[in-house]
């Protein structure tokens, strides 16, 4: 599994309100929220996003509220990944319950610019910028969570593991 | 080594004699909640996986809060998912226009949730109950699908950050004040991952709406929970109120914790969150240039019976300054019918206030109070991001119930002076 694309890069602390704000979420529909993605940090997000394209954010991305739609309308926009230096933790936890692989990587966070391309590998947690062709290691995810992803989410998973028991 | 209190009650559900920081476990739940935003999306979840019944009826809880009575067509569309999906499964705690309130206010309220409890819900504030001597975490809709498919979730036991708490409040200080000040001194992901637990002598002069405006805001710093030990205080609120008997957990005496940070509640100061994220906390005494539109008194942060006695103390017989929006949310029906029994609401009205039925309206910038560009409010609220209750070029400033009541009458930011 993995994915290839250009970077958005965005500050530390990017909350789940700027992600997708409160005023739109009165519709659970991903595809009429993923059109509101990003706008209140940056209204171009929407416009500009290619399917396997990259977030890159700071510290605590996905902090505030507990909202499945923040990781949701950005996997719905065609984002292939988000990497981070940490991430909120119900946003971590949503993501992963979604399928939507996440990777927590200072270094890689710090260094990937805006516009930059980047391949990123999920199995192991590999992330090269092919703009500057430098690579990155993230923490891998525990075989629990791993399955979770490779199953395209918790309920799957759940599914999975019921008709195998 | 010891557990933390967390631990310990997570290792009870997991049905486990000993969990460590970091390890996987799928623990019981006692109750998982969902609301008329993140529930549309969990039934979603729950009929698409296939399942076709809730793993127990009595211990899902759906409550109608952020966009009720509907705001709009849309919110009325939510809220009918909800309803349809609580009457085919006989869910028993379902709480709808009429009964309802802001979940975290009703849920301890209506003894739905009590001590040594297991929860998640579907809204980050779920870490609310704490208060109580629980272990309860915000989750998602996914989550919320399974807990309520499998009566289980999935969890990394978190360290822990312990504070002790010393002395005793002033009198125009509260639980707001004194999570503000945690919030500023340790950052917004100051806590990430880890439980705040809040132990020492100070806890016993906190009243149960104090704790649960302090656990209410644990997530605000990063936090999985907050905690708080059971004492006679927690008792005397759960007794005659909780449904299930309470369960009391103790932290060991060599638990480990990450850091301990000690509070002397004596050097608290009305404080104030400016924007546009919670750890940017001040002392109101320092923001007097601060003008204010709008000031908001509610929320599951600050919509309970003190809270409103707060701002009637300062509010009655006297007047709302000019050109102030004074928006005051009681945090359920209950509280409502107090208001008005006990003659706050005329007060209130008295004093240039409105009063809502119970929502979280303006809160997350749903209604009942949204902000245009440039303008700037004064809320009892937990946060204060870009955007949050409007424009995104308007502004949220965070306080509790008497900076936010004396400022309304001043029209400017400032603490309450007059005890
Ligand atoms: S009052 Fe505000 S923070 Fe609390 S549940 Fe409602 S929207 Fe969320």
């Amino acid at each position: 599994m993995n994915t290839r694309g250009k970077v958005f890069k965005y500050p530390d602390n990017v909350d789940t309100d700027v992600i997708i704000p409160a005023r739109f979420l009165n519709t659970p529909d991903a595809k009429e929220l993923a059109l509101h993605c990003m706008e209140d940090i940056d209204p171009e997000f929407v416009k500009k996003v290619q399917t396997g394209d990259v977030i890159v954010g700071g510290w605590n991305f996905g902090c505030g509220s507990s909202r499945e739609h923040a990781p949701l309308v950005i996997k719905t926009c065609g984002i292939g990944c988000v990497i981070a230096k940490s991430f909120a933790r119900i946003f971590y936890r949503n993501s992963i319950n979604i399928g939507f692989p996440i990777l927590e990587c200072a270094e890689a966070a710090e260094e990937i610019d805006a516009d930059d391309e980047v391949e990123v590998n999920f199995n192991t947690g590999v992330i090269t910028n092919l703009t500057t062709g430098k690579t990155y290691k993230a923490q891998p995810f525990p075989p629990f969570i791993q399955n979770i992803i490779k199953s395209g989410g918790l309920l799957k998973s759940l599914r999975e593991s019921e008709n195998n028991g | 080594m010891g557990m933390t209190m967390t631990q310990k009650i997570l290792a009870a559900h997991a049905g486990l004699d000993k969990v460590a920081d970091g390890q996987l476990i799928a623990a019981k739940l006692d109750i998982v909640l969902g609301n008329d935003i993140t529930t549309p999306v969990a039934v979603n979840e729950f009929k698409k996986a296939g399942f076709d019944k809730v793993f127990d009826q009595d211990r899902v809880a759906i409550v109608l809060d952020h966009f009720v009575p509907n705001k709009d067509i849309k919110a009325a569309e939510q809220s009918k998912i909800c309803r349809e999906f609580a009457g085919s499964h006989c869910i028993s705690h379902f709480y709808d226009v009429g009964k309802m309130g802001i979940e975290h206010v009703l849920l301890p309220e209506q003894g739905i949730v009590t001590a040594g409890d297991c929860i998640i819900g579907a809204d980050s504030h779920t870490c609310t109950y704490g208060a109580l001597g629980a272990f309860s975490t915000g989750v998602g809709s996914t989550d919320m699908a399974a807990g309520m498919a499998t009566g289980k979730a999935w969890f990394k036991v978190p360290s822990a950050i312990k504070f002790n708490l010393t002395g005793k409040l002033p009198p125009n200080c509260s639980g707001k004040d004194v999570i503000l000040t945690i919030i500023g001194s340790i950052g917004v992901d100051g806590a990430l991952y880890k439980s705040m637990e809040f132990t020492g002598d100070g806890v016993h002069g906190l009243s149960m709406d104090d704790r649960l405006c302090i656990c209410n805001m644990a997530i605000e710093a990063g936090a999985k929970n907050g905690i708080f030990p059971v004492d006679d205080v927690t008792m005397g609120y759960l007794n005659g109120r909780s449904e299930r008997t309470p369960v009391v957990f103790e932290a060991d005496t060599d638990a480990e914790y990450e850091r301990i940070i000690d509070i002397d509640l004596a050097t608290i100061v009305p404080t104030v969150a400016c924007p546009h994220l919670p750890e940017n906390t001040c002392p109101a005494s320092e923001l007097h240039d601060i003008e204010i539109d709008q000031v908001v008194i509610g929320s599951c942060t600050n919509g309970r019976i003190e809270d409103m006695e707060a701002a009637y103390n300062i509010l009655r017989g006297k007047e709302v300054a000019a050109g102030i929006r004074c928006i005051i949310i009681p945090g359920t029906m209950q509280i409502l019918r107090e208001c008005v029994e006990r003659g706050w609401y005329t007060a209130f009205i008295d004093a240039g206030a409105v009063v809502s039925t119970p929502t979280c309206g303006p809160c997350l910038g749903g209604y009942m109070g949204i902000l245009a560009a440039g303008e700037r409010c004064l809320a009892t609220t937990n946060r204060n991001f870009v955007g949050r209750m409007g424009h995104v070029a308007s502004e949220v400033y965070l306080a509790s119930p008497h900076t936010a009541a004396a400022s309304a009458l001043a029209g400017y930011i400032t603490e309450y002076k007059g005890v």
